[in-house]
């Protein structure tokens, strides 16, 4: 995006959310060693016990003293393996999802936050896939605390975690369409019907334009 | 099958013989049940029901009074709150998130505005007075929530005493959160780059007379409940989750303390300048609900030996600044706590509205529009009285966060819910529940 003023103004300035501002965004490029703190070690110590790593992991990423690894889908479950059983990995905290709709090929993206108790440590994966071939292996024999999380990444976002033990929805109800934290999915964009009265959503009730 | 009965109406499904149980008519429920061939019984237990912590569904498969399956239904309090937050400015985002666990809404806020901070990039620059005030309200908080834990917890068991005891301790932190914040729950009260307002004349003789009188008043509830063999049999060696299954869950927090791991990100973590703090992470061996227990109440004199400290900290730091010194961020109104509550210093409406149009259109420019933050994402996680609670946050540059999810330690913890209970009795699913602490408005969200 540009910025324009002293505030970076553009558009309406309306941030209500229903006077249809838009913003796009992708993510950012990779980083160069020295990574600083554990980080060079711990990439030293995956590379070593993951001969693989250099066609696995697409990008390193160290921003604001948080490493991530960008991971191939393939190769998710065989490195979650070598990062729980090898470096200590025993938690993962779960998983979020993020949808960039004008990043062609890579749309949406699932994130999981790693926990090593033994070492105190952390590290992020991400996995990207396009809309139209949303599937990313599920975790849940690797951390079974995941199956609730790809549950809700699934119901919010679509992703589909294949070989879930039971890959339902699990905020909104079962037989709701869409997947409602995805960009294109319009904030309250559901008539309300109450006592007989038809009350629009709130993206068509008023305008700032 | 039988002969109607407006109490216990039964219709045949595909599934077998339904009952809607409608209340008053256990005698002629249990003759219908008596009269059928099948053991297995599937009983519905909630979304409205006084023992399940809120509008949490538990489907249960029950041989006789034993549980062979538990599945949890959730999403009854979904609000869509990750979602709304990307259409409101990053200082609007605390009065949703203050809304998740609403017992909790001092963690939840801090959680997120860290999170933002690490984004800004100004962690450190964050006056070292607005930490420690962070500090002392998040061990307050937890102080309530483990009241609300305990006093609920032991309600579901039969004890009522525990709950009025528990709830007195409560009012006493909600009473200085509305001296200090104006509000008593969903405060707001912790902004990105600080708090939100100083803490008002006196609060800190007030709040170290409320330490006294809590550190008394703990006793009430430790001579009733511990050792009680009654609470004991209640709560020994039931709900049962050891080490392997806590870690392979991803439990956190006092579920996870009870297994003997003295993991408590305070200690291991520091957020908040939380290493300048004195203080023990509470553990018990006995992996069940007693363990747990015991935690919460020994969690409450260590939170008491922290707000001591802060307090102490405190009266040092007089007058200090409470945001940080970047007008672009820190929110330019400066508001008042009159007699009804917050509102806004007539100071400040003077200064924009008469003598300065320059603050006026940085007021509004702040206000309507709010603040960039780089982009790029973080996970900041604190130590709630649940356990660890995320703030997984995406900024694309934007006024706005592009995503923002929180990671509920709730929402997270609940699915052990199987694992305690399934093999047990059907009275021990309550227990085994109340010592998770599951709000729901934290897991649905």
């Amino acid at each position: 995006m540009t910025d324009s003023g002293m505030f970076g103004t553009h558009g309406t300035g309306d941030t209500s959310g229903y006077g249809g501002l838009v913003r796009s965004a992708t993510s950012t490029g990779s980083s160069e060693r020295p990574y600083g703190g554990y980080f060079d070690g711990l990439v030293d110590d995956l590379e070593r016990a993951y001969p693989e790593f250099s066609a696995s992991i697409e990008r390193v990423i160290v921003d604001r003293g948080e490493l991530t690894l960008h991971v191939k889908r393939e190769k998710l479950v065989e490195i979650s393996l070598v990062l729980r059983d090898t470096l200590k990995f025993e938690m993962c905290m779960g998983v979020s999802g993020i949808h960039y709709p004008n990043n062609t090929g890579r749309e949406l993206v699932a994130v999981y936050p790693l926990l090593s108790m033994t070492n105190n440590r952390r590290i992020r994966l991400e996995v990207s896939v396009s809309e139209a071939d949303a599937h990313i292996p599920s975790l849940v024999e690797v951390w079974a605390g995941n199956n609730w999380h790809e549950r809700e990444t699934f119901d919010m976002f679509g992703i589909i975690f294949d070989a879930h033990p039971g890959l339902t929805r699990i905020l909104m109800p079962d037989d709701w369409q869409g997947h409602p934290q995805r960009k294109d999915y319009a904030l309250g964009g559901i008539a309300v019907e109450y006592k007989g009265a038809t009350i629009p959503p709130p993206s068509e009730r008023r305008s700032y334009s | 099958m039988t002969t109607f009965d407006p109490y216990a109406p039964s219709r045949e499904t595909t599934e077998g013989t339904v009952f809607s149980v409608t209340g008053g008519d256990w005698d002629s429920l249990v003759q219908e049940i008596g009269s059928t061939k099948e053991e297995r019984v599937v009983v519905n237990m909630g979304p409205q029901h006084p023992s399940t912590h809120g509008v949490l569904r538990l489907i249960l498969e029950l041989e006789g009074e034993t549980v062979t399956e538990v599945r949890c239904g959730i999403g009854y309090l979904h609000t869509g709150i990750e979602k709304n937050m990307e259409y409101r400015s990053w200082t609007q985002g605390t009065t949703f998130v203050t809304r998740m666990d609403y017992l909790g809404p001092i963690f939840n806020e801090t959680a997120y505005c860290l999170a933002i901070e690490k984004l800004l990039g100004i962690t450190n620059d964050v006056p070292e007075r607005a930490s420690v005030i962070r500090v002392m309200m998040m061990e307050l908080n937890r102080i309530s929530s483990h009241m609300v834990a305990l006093g609920t917890g032991a309600l579901e068991l039969g004890a009522i005493t525990p709950m009025f005891f528990a709830f007195r301790e409560r009012e006493i932190v909600l009473d200085i959160f509305e001296m200090i914040s104006g509000l008593r729950m969903n405060m707001a009260y912790i902004r990105p780059g600080g708090v939100q307002q100083d803490l008002p004349e006196g609060a800190i003789s007030k709040i170290r007379d409320a330490v006294k009188l809590m550190r008394k008043n703990f006793k009430d509830n430790t001579n009733l409940l511990v050792g009680n063999s009654i609470w004991l049999k209640r709560t020994q060696g039931i709900g049962y989750l050891d080490l392997a299954g806590a870690t392979t869950l991803g439990i956190t927090g006092p579920v996870l303390r009870s297994t003997g791991l003295p993991w408590d990100l305070r200690k291991m973590q520091p957020y908040c300048g939380y290493e300048n703090y004195d203080f023990d992470v509470v553990t018990a061996d006995t992996c069940d609900v007693y363990g747990r227990f015991l935690i919460r109440m020994n969690e409450l004199e260590q939170s008491l030996r922290i707000i001591e400290q802060a307090l102490d900290k405190l009266e040092n730091l007089d007058g200090a600044p409470v945001m940080v010194a970047d007008k672009k961020i820190a929110w330019p109104a400066q508001l008042a706590l009159g007699s009804d509550g917050l509102g806004n210093s007539l100071n400040h409406i003077r200064e924009i509205m008469g003598t300065s149009m320059e603050s006026l259109i940085h007021h509004f420019k702040l206000v309507t529009e709010g603040f960039h933050v780089p982009a790029g994402q973080v996970y900041q996680a604190v130590e709630s009285p649940k356990g660890e609670l995320g703030a997984h946050v995406v900024s694309d540059g934007g006024t706005r966060p592009y995503r923002m999810h929180f990671r509920e330690p709730s929402f997270n913890n609940l699915q052990a819910t199987s694992a305690m209970s399934e093999g047990g009795m059907i009275a021990d699913i309550i227990a085994a529940v109340a010592s998770i602490d599951p709000v729901m408005g934290g897991v649905d969200r």
